[in-house]
């Protein structure tokens, strides 16, 4: 429980995931159409229960009265006013909806003119995301991450929308960060759209929406919003193949060894796996396990020696590893900068 | 009218011999009672599956309950609340009551009721019956695929989940069928369909619905088990299959199904609330008719559960549109309601209680689904903790609320027995806190981000909270429940004699014996208008002058 602490903004306090704090347009859009139906909602509320309230107080029997009220059958003319009156609200409802809807969901291949677009690929897996990036700003990318997200902020009066295309190699899953925009699913099968903008730089959280099985409720969602200058240095680095140093080269040898190699890939290497995530730059993410516990050198070495004691359920079983492996594979991962 | 007044004397027979009696009963009202004794059974065990589930969530990253167990909780609390406690429990209550309020003798189809109810049994034991493969399914109550599939679920408890829900499907299509044809045929002389009372429309038009809804759940559980055991691929994505046909199918069953449960509980609503008012029910063409709009339009309604799957602009704009169109029909109810309640001279019971309970809860869930309705408010909140919130309101604040009301209506006719009031406003008082506190905070916590179907949650978002508070909700519900079943089973004995019209009702089953006896009535009545006993009462000032 303490090493989660470190995973907030590092003064442990709560993480804002409020729909009602949105940080991009659409989520904005979103949260407006909420306040509007929450006022016409809560406008029939005290009406209808106005009238019930007074109907209860007003019309309890005395128990002196015992005949019966007078018996109404009904009234055509009030039948048709409750009728009418929401069918309108419905109607103007249905056109607020239709417009919100339009707003939030648009077509990622026309981005604004003058903005500097990135498209990133979202894959689903149990129980981690994968992220295959795919262009920013003209440059083509072409590498791929984990579980951490990176996305440069608008500035400088530059929008950069953040073009998500959503794939799932197993289930179902959802990608939702509520402040950045609503969730779309991840349906194996077919390719979903998503699009946000901001120019809050940090932070923001979210998890997967969708229940895909036995660890879904640890399946989060990290996003890093970066000023346009930090995010090109991450770039920058991602593009990069893995760091070689000779002084871990037992642990390298260790890890090209193992099975390892079947699902992980570490490009620049011959581990080229693609079921698992991408570990290339593992020491540049603040998480392991996709957001569950800090990414420090103790957590990293218990993953190793038996993942599911962090993440009981998951895919990576406990290979029966030496301790001498153990330190010598974790010596070479911790190179992954 | 005629009131019994001494106690019948019976010889008492061997339990053997009692046994095999109900065993083997064709008699509507005993099918009912066994309908009604089966839900409450699942109904606590759906119920102690919550509570572990309400005591994981306590703390967050709590380690008492762990993901696959807690994912087992979810997935059969859900399966056993709606297949077999709601459904059985309506289901029994129609049985016994609509065949009196059309004065009739028994339904059209008495062998195939008590298949019906066997079947339906079988089908909740079948399900729970995966429990002995090493654990139940753990696939969530809609069971998407293609986590259904071989790949992802291997054991067998999903076969034993899918058979068990076939056959229960079975058991609701058949009393469908039997209270359709009852309805249409079997009534009395005089009574045509416009006069019957409100409780048999809108079982009749619930049944209607299962007539249309079962059918496509029961194609996709056949397709899911071809996949999963002969190798077909319907929903394999992987092979071309599709996830989607899935969920279109399921939600095209699973939308109806809340209207299916819901309906007879308005029904029983719209029987009561008149009764304790003192007053005819206001406007009951309209809410009649509202009930066929309903009927009709929960069919076009399906993919409201399907916001956020990525569906063309314009088909989320039809069926938000069509879902804040099918909230009309219901709010012209509850106007209706609260135009008999004004103006009437009411005076307190439980049936009414749990009808005032009803009228001012189900107004919130009702408005809670309009937000839902209200397509890009789902990318926010849909598949979070608001729709767990919402549905358990309705569910809870509705269909229950309103189904307590008709079974303390109809328990004297039942047993012949008046239940005690006091325990009833105890059960009443801790229901309700009770499930304002359980629910409320989750539509909080909803918008605060988290997602449903977590067996935890992190600790730094801010839930924690409100979890406890659903909790502690839920341990005041609890026993709110027990009370109740204990009410049921200590009146029995304890209970003052009813006779036959403690109410001082207006519709046939108050014509008749408490209980009535095998035959229901000495001689089938002929009514004139849709309060045959108000006719009775009031010779100089019967209805059918004014209907």
């Amino acid at each position: 429980m303490n090493g989660l602490a470190l995973l907030a903004d590092g003064t442990g306090s709560a993480q804002d995931l409020s729909i009602f704090h949105p940080a991009s347009p659409s989520a904005e859009s979103i949260r407006s159409l909420f306040i509007l139906v929450l006022a016409i909602t809560g406008a029939i509320f005290l009406v209808v229960e106005g009238v019930l309230l007074y109907s209860i107080v007003r019309f309890h029997r005395r128990a002196s009265n015992t005949t019966e009220p007078a018996q109404v059958y009904g009234s055509m003319p009030i039948e048709i006013a409750w009728t009418a009156a929401p069918m309108l609200i419905v109607f103007v409802l249905a056109l607020i909806l239709t417009r919100t809807e339009f707003e939030v969901r648009v077509n990622p291949d026309r981005p604004p003119p003058g903005s500097k677009p990135l498209y990133v690929t979202v894959i689903g897996h149990q129980w981690w995301w994968e992220y295959v990036y795919d262009k920013y700003d003209g440059q083509d990318l072409g590498f791929i991450t984990a579980n951490e997200l990176h996305v440069p902020a608008g500035a400088d009066g530059v929008p950069r929308p953040v073009y998500l295309t959503l794939e799932s190699a197993d289930v179902c899953h959802s990608f939702w960060v509520p402040r950045l925009a609503g969730k779309t699913d991840l349906i194996p099968g077919r390719t979903n759209h998503m699009w946000f903008q901001t120019s809050q730089q940090g932070l923001f959280l979210g998890q997967c929406a969708e229940y895909c099985g036995t660890q879904h409720a640890h399946m989060l969602l990290r996003v890093n919003v970066d000023s346009p200058g930090e995010f090109q240095n991450w770039l920058d680095n991602q593009k990069q193949p893995a760091s070689s140093e000779a002084s871990v080269r037992e642990g390298r040898d260790a890890f090209l060894s193992q099975s390892c190699v079947n699902c992980h890939r570490v490009r620049g290497t011959i581990a080229l796996g693609s079921y698992a995530p991408d570990l290339t730059h593992l020491m540049s993410r603040q998480t392991l396990a996709s957001g569950v516990v800090p990414n420090s050198r103790e957590e990293l070495r218990k993953w190793v020696i038996d993942p599911r004691q962090t993440k009981q359920g998951c895919l990576m079983p406990a290979f029966g590893l030496s301790e001498q492996q153990v330190d010598q594979i974790v010596n070479y991962l911790v190179t992954l900068k | 009218m005629a009131i019994a007044e001494h106690e019948p004397t019976i010889e008492r027979p061997s339990w053997t011999a009692l046994l095999h009696e109900w065993v083997t009963s064709v008699d509507h009202k005993q099918i009912g009672i066994m309908y009604v004794l089966m839900a409450l059974v699942f109904l606590v065990i759906g119920g102690a599956e919550a509570m572990v589930m309400r005591f994981q969530l306590l703390w967050a990253e709590s380690r008492a309950v762990p993901p696959n167990v807690f994912n087992q909780m979810m997935t059969m609390h859900g399966t056993t609340m709606i297949f077999f406690a709601a459904m059985p429990i309506l289901a029994g209550v129609a049985n016994y009551i609509v065949p009196l309020q059309i004065g009739a003798r028994d339904m059209a189809f008495p062998r195939l009721n008590a298949l019906g109810l066997w079947v339906t049994l079988f089908g909740g034991l079948l399900c729970y019956f995966s429990f002995a493969t090493g654990g139940a399914p753990a696939i969530g109550w809609f069971a998407y695929a293609p986590l259904t599939e071989h790949t992802f679920s291997r054991s067998a408890a999903t076969d034993f989940w899918i058979f068990g829900l076939l056959l229960s499907g079975v058991g609701s299509l058949s009393g469908a069928i039997n209270l359709v044809t009852t309805v249409l045929t079997l009534r009395c002389p005089g009574m045509t369909l416009r006069k019957i009372p409100l409780y048999t429309w809108m079982a009749f038009w619930a049944n209607v619905q299962i007539l249309f809804a079962l059918p496509p759940l029961t194609a996709a559980l056949i397709m899911l088990l071809f996949d999963r055991l002969l190798g077909a691929h319907f929903f394999d994505a992987q092979a071309g299959g599709s996830p989607y046909l899935w969920q279109h199918l399921f939600w095209f069953f699973g939308h109806p199904e809340v209207y299916i449960l819901v309906l007879p509980a308005f029904g029983m609503v719209s029987d009561v609330i008149p009764v304790f008012s003192r007053k005819v029910i206001f406007g009951y063409e309209f809410v009649a008719a509202s009930t066929v709009a309903i009927a009709f339009i929960s069919f076009g309604v399906w993919a409201h559960h399907m916001f956020t799957v990525g569906m063309s602009r314009t088909v989320d704009v039809y069926f938000a549109a069509a879902s804040l169109l099918v909230g009309i029909p219901t709010g012209i109810k509850i106007f209706n309601w609260l135009a008999t309640v004004y103006g009437g001279r009411w005076r307190m019971a439980a049936p009414l209680l749990f009808c005032l309970g009803f009228l001012s809860m189900f107004v919130i869930g009702g408005l809670t689904g309009i937000m839902l309705a209200v397509a890009p408010m789902d990318f926010q909140l849909s598949d979070s903790y608001f729709v767990v919130g919402h549905f358990h309101w309705v569910i809870i604040g509705g269909i229950l609320m309103g189904l307590f009301a008709g079974l303390y209506y109809w328990y004297p006719k039942v047993t012949g027995r008046m239940y005690s009031e006091r325990l009833a406003r105890w059960q009443f008082w801790l229901l309700l806190i009770g499930f304002i506190l359980t629910f409320g905070p989750m539509h909080i916590a909803g918008m605060l981000g988290m997602p449903r179907r977590i067996y935890t949650y992190p600790v730094d978002r801010g839930w924690e909270l409100w979890n406890q508070v659903s909790s502690l909700g839920a341990f005041l519900q609890a026993p709110s429940y027990l009370i109740f079943v204990w009410n049921m089973i200590v009146s029995l004995k304890n209970g003052a004699l009813a006779g036959d019209d403690p109410w001082d009702a207006w519709t046939l089953e108050w014509a008749t014996t408490s209980p009535p006896p095998l035959y229901n009535f000495e001689t089938i009545p002929t009514v004139r208008s849709r309060r045959p006993l108000w006719d009775l009462k009031h010779p100089d000032d019967p209805d059918w002058k004014y209907e």
